[in-house]
């Protein structure tokens, strides 16, 4: 018998496949949100827009608020740690935290090194913009990948920008023939054996969610209908209107993302989105995306 | 030629969908109840058992899972499947399908730094079977026609009762297709008993 192996800890994200991921500040939140059928739920102390809003230096969240949603709820518990952060890391590794989120919506705490994620038994989500980053995070030991997009905005651009890229290349390795990889590793800036094992297998090897800007049920089916393996959906739903009833759409329209007749019911009457952010209008400091390499 | 469905509500619906076409059958994945008519058997795959019930409930699933069961229909629960099919879960005032006559207890492993990888032996289906343990649950009790498939220190993890089959881990997350050709045969029999 053997815990944190790639299958176990890759597992875990195959489960949660077609499912809508929830950030949270609180059990209450943690409970709407299970409530409504989310996969899982992200323990944080701010969401992301109001990390954008706060400034400052964003770290791992107060244990107390990470305990108290893993008391409120069933399904499993996320936390974000800042990039490099080892310490932070173990920390919510010790409390039982279900999945790490090595996440650029926290201030970088190593701006040269990730995480080794595969030195420890709870498994990774790791944000990407292209299949480079996407491997060599793999290859680091993440077994769950998400897009990066562009978190606290309400904006999905750059999610849509992020899937399409990723999912443009690998379908580029996997036509390729295996004598051209390596030196498609080296522009990537891939581990070559992670470019194998894509081409392998025809799909990356652990699952893609789509992050960083979901704020309504169609964007969430968009981001399906792009290839992602489920959402994660940060700022969107605790900053609406109807939390409730919004979370509720937006797993229902992840789960049934070519129907669109259902998609237009369960759009109406949602009260008003979070309010969005032009990316253009960011200064270059403010972009959470370019935060890891 | 038999067809079997995958409840494709969420979870690991393409493993156990590759896993059955490796076994030669053809597979289809269920995302509407009148969907259930056009098939043989059902697999309950791995997943959030919660956020299932509540797209169960949200489109009307529940009866035509029911209907389904009463037919004889065989089906196969994986982890989460597993609990929708227990008809008593320890914590829980009420079962969800509710069909098989086991009583299960939910996350009962731990958490996932606790998730793990054994090999089981399985009555009639291997004497060293890869298993993949991730948030299980396990049956804590079982009824008296249950047969006992399996269990993992001393806890019962895999069990059938007649044309129900359930596991506490996920055999679609490896490469070994012997559980799901088990189930296979189970729907062969029962189309075979249910066209003489």
């Amino acid at each position: 018998m053997i815990t944190g192996t790639d299958l176990v800890k890759r597992g875990m994200a195959e489960m949660q496949k077609g499912g809508v991921i929830m950030d949270v500040v609180n059990a209450e939140q943690a409970k709407i949100a299970e409530e409504a059928g989310a996969v899982a739920v992200m323990a944080l102390e701010r969401v992301p827009s109001d990390i954008r809003a706060a400034g400052g230096v964003a770290r791992m969240a107060d244990p107390r608020i990470v305990e108290a949603v893993m008391g409120a709820v069933t399904i499993p518990v996320m936390a974000k740690g800042r990039i490099g952060h080892i310490v932070e890391a173990r920390i919510l590794e010790a409390m039982g935290v279900d999945y790490i989120d090595e996440s650029e919506v926290l201030t970088p705490a190593d701006e040269e090194y990730h995480l080794n994620k595969r030195e420890y038994t709870v498994p990774f989500v790791c944000g990407c913009r292209d299949l480079g980053e996407a491997a060599r995070r793999i290859g680091e030991g993440a077994s769950m990948l998400r897009t990066k997009g562009e978190p606290g905005t309400g904006n999905i651009v750059e999610a849509v920008r992020h899937i399409r890229k990723v999912n443009a290349q690998v379908r580029k390795v996997v036509a390729m023939n295996e004598d051209e990889l390596m030196t498609e590793a080296k522009l990537l800036g891939a581990p070559y054996e992670i470019l194998l094992e894509i081409k392998r297998l025809g799909k990356l090897p652990v699952v893609n969610f789509a992050a960083g800007g979901v704020a309504t049920p169609a964007d969430a089916a968009l981001m399906m209908q792009l290839g992602a393996d489920g959402v994660f959906v940060g700022s969107g739903i605790f900053k609406s209107e109807n939390p409730a009833k919004f979370a509720r759409a937006i797993v229902e329209a992840t789960t049934h993302f070519q129907d669109y007749k259902l998609i237009a019911e369960l759009s109406k009457d949602l009260g008003t989105p979070m309010k969005g952010i032009e990316i253009s209008s960011l200064a270059p400091e403010a972009r959470m995306q370019d935060r890891g390499w | 030629m038999i067809r079997i469905g995958v409840l494709a509500l969420q979870g690991a619906v393409r493993e156990h969908i590759s896993s059955l076409e490796a076994c030669g059958v053809e597979a289809v994945a269920i995302k509407r109840k009148e969907e259930l008519n056009e098939v043989d058997g059902l697999i309950l795959p791995g997943g959030e058992s919660t956020a299932m019930r509540r797209l169960i409930d949200k489109y009307d699933f529940m009866d035509a899972l029911k209907d389904f069961a009463r037919v004889g229909k065989p089906m196969f629960g994986t982890c989460a499947g597993l609990i929708l099919l227990a008809k008593e879960l320890e914590g829980y005032r009420e079962p969800h399908i509710g069909v098989m006559d086991i009583k299960v207890e939910r996350n009962s492993f731990g958490r996932q730094v606790d998730s793990f990888e054994a090999d089981l032996a399985i009555k009639d289906v291997a004497d060293s079977f890869p298993a993949v343990f991730i948030r299980a649950p396990h049956i804590v009790e079982a009824g008296e026609n249950v047969e006992i498939l399996s269990k993992h220190n001393d806890r019962i993890v895999a069990a059938r009762e007649g044309q129900f089959l359930g596991c506490s881990f996920h055999p679609e997350l490896t490469d070994n297709h012997g559980l799901t050709a088990y189930f296979v045969e189970m729907v062969k029999e029962a189309k075979a008993t249910n066209l003489v």
